[in-house]
């Protein structure tokens, strides 16, 4: 990569950075809502007093606030850039849009870190967490693999502003709901009717909570709440192979069809701030 | 009038909006906002293009700046064609709206030095630059890092100016600049603009209602109405035989000013 297109995805990194300082109260009225809404998630497992159950829900709310917050943050850049009212003047920079969603991906990944680290340590205030045992190499090695595929989604997701400025970013939000219904966050995927449980495979999510499942051992019959009995990387092969794939489709896929949404929204106007 | 070495050279530009309705959206009404257009600015040359509202002004300035694709025509940017060359056509052209369309909650500093880095001019690069042009603009250095919400419309436009010309583009477009400002900043803005084109020789196309400013920055005008380029010349051409611009372009196109309204839907 040349220096001028390093200077350029950094420009959205600037940008990104300096809007998450200057609406900081919001990012922190964002972050403990995440935090106490993980909280109660995870705190289903502790009432029913079964750990397994409880690594499950933790599990499940730190996947998918990653996973999530990094997709909604690239799929609703778009809308962002619409309500401020400054999209026109990033499509007419010289800077192709794979540049500029490599950017935007970049910070988006670096938030959801925040993000995933504030709600670890958060929730050890509402209960003993241990993950001794597991094998957190493995599981972050998921998360990178798996952040490809949400990129890629959320590149797709993002041409639903450029197509429609009034519907755009709520159609967004039932995709990003739909992903959490089908992928089996917190509950497995075969509890869901037998006409849903096909449309989990379609999600990089079921592979990335399944790859996660065993990468920690919750499902092993020899973990103990305090020490966790966790499975090599290799028996999570197969999932990281198919996220893998999944993101090289993905994202180029996301990347056509932004462009072909852009020439679309260029040759009927859809660009303007209004509509 | 054919100029040697056309910075813009438009020629039967012509776009139309299609807007759907009705049941299964099958019922397609067709607006056409540009309906062949043509004409050419020099290098160096500042080109005012006169029109009211929805007379084709903004529209005609998107596709010059590619956010819109023309329906027909031959467009060229310094020798670039429209469509096909956008990369190199975003490369030398920079653009002032009538909104100044900005990360309100960031400063001036903030988004001076983003889009200097989208055009790949570094940070340490751009922040003197910047300074300077927004000293040149009468905008105090204080302010530089204060929120761009808390600014009046006119500073806020002058940042926008000084954004589009951080980049040091060869060519200007200028939708409406001074469109709603107080006669101080709309003096300060056009002095701007007259020191930009005599200092860096840079050509501006200029969309405005305001004949004054037309005038007294471009040395020759367009009257657009209903998406027709009716006439062009230099000021003294087109007032001849009127008592002024106004009257001639009422005279000439058959349509009435509305001063003082912004153009975004044109």
């Amino acid at each position: 990569m040349d220096r001028l297109v390093l200077r350029q995805a950094w420009a959205f990194v600037f940008r990104e950075w300096h809007l998450t300082r200057r609406y900081f109260s919001w990012v922190v009225v964002f972050m403990f809502y995440s935090l106490v809404s993980s909280a109660t998630v995870a705190l289903i497992g502790v009432a029913a007093q079964d750990f397994r159950l409880t690594l499950n829900l933790v599990l499940g709310v730190l996947l998918w606030s990653f996973l999530s917050c990094m997709f909604s943050d690239i799929a609703n850049s778009i809308s962002y850039e619409r309500w401020e009212g400054t999209l026109e003047y990033t499509f007419m920079a010289p800077v192709s849009r794979l540049v500029h969603l490599f950017g935007i991906s970049l910070y988006a990944i670096f938030y959801a870190a925040i993000l995933g680290i504030v709600i670890v340590f958060g929730l050890t205030l509402f209960m003993p967490l241990s993950f001794a045992g597991a094998n957190l190499p493995g599981l972050l090695l998921v998360l990178v693999v798996g952040s490809m595929a949400f990129a890629g989604l959320g590149l797709m997701a993002a041409i639903l502003p450029v197509m429609s400025p009034e519907h755009g970013a709520q159609a967004t939000n039932i995709f990003q709901g739909v992903l959490l219904l089908i992928s089996g966050v917190y509950y497995p995927v075969k509890v869901l009717p037998h006409w849903l449980q096909p449309f989990s495979t379609f999600s990089p999510a079921t592979y990335a909570l399944s790859a996660s499942r065993k990468l920690i051992g919750v499902d092993n019959p020899l973990s103990t709440p305090t020490k966790l009995v966790s499975s090599p990387i290799r028996e999570a092969i197969p999932e990281l192979l198919i996220l893998m794939v999944m993101g090289l489709v993905l994202i180029p896929l996301g990347l056509w069809v932004f462009n072909q949404a852009e020439t679309w929204a260029k040759r009927t106007g859809k660009l303007k701030r209004t509509g | 009038m054919s100029v040697s070495r056309p910075a813009i050279f438009v020629r039967d530009m012509k776009k139309v909006f299609r807007t759907r309705a009705g049941f299964m959206r099958s019922h397609v009404t067709e607006e056409w906002a540009l309906k062949g257009v043509s004409f050419e600015v020099g290098e160096g040359e500042t080109y005012g293009m006169l029109g009211p509202n929805g007379s084709g002004k903004s529209t005609l300035v998107r596709v010059l700046s590619t956010l819109l694709i023309p329906d027909a025509g031959e467009t060229q940017i310094f020798g670039y064609k429209l469509p096909g060359e956008e990369r190199k056509i975003r490369q030398v052209i920079g653009r002032v709206s009538v909104d100044a369309a900005f990360y309100k909650k960031l400063s001036p500093r903030e988004n001076l030095l983003y889009a200097a880095q989208l055009y790949g001019i570094s940070r340490s690069d751009a922040e003197p630059r910047a300074l300077d042009i927004l000293e040149r603009l009468e905008i105090e250095k204080r302010r530089f890092n204060d929120s761009l919400e808390e600014m009046s419309r006119g500073m806020q436009q002058k940042i926008a100016i000084a954004r589009a010309i951080l980049i040091n583009p060869p060519l200007l477009l200028l939708d409406e600049p001074t469109t709603g400002l107080d006669p101080k900043s709309r003096r300060d803005v056009q002095s701007f603009i007259e020191d930009v084109r005599r200092e860096r020789g840079t050509t501006i196309l200029l969309t405005t209602h305001d004949m004054a400013e037309a005038e007294r920055l471009c040395e020759r005008i367009g009257f657009l109405a209903r998406g027709r380029l009716v006439v062009e010349g230099t000021a003294a051409d087109l007032k001849n035989g009127y008592d002024n611009l106004e009257e001639a372009f009422i005279k000439i196109t058959g349509e009435k000013f509305h001063d003082n309204e912004a153009d975004e839907d044109g």
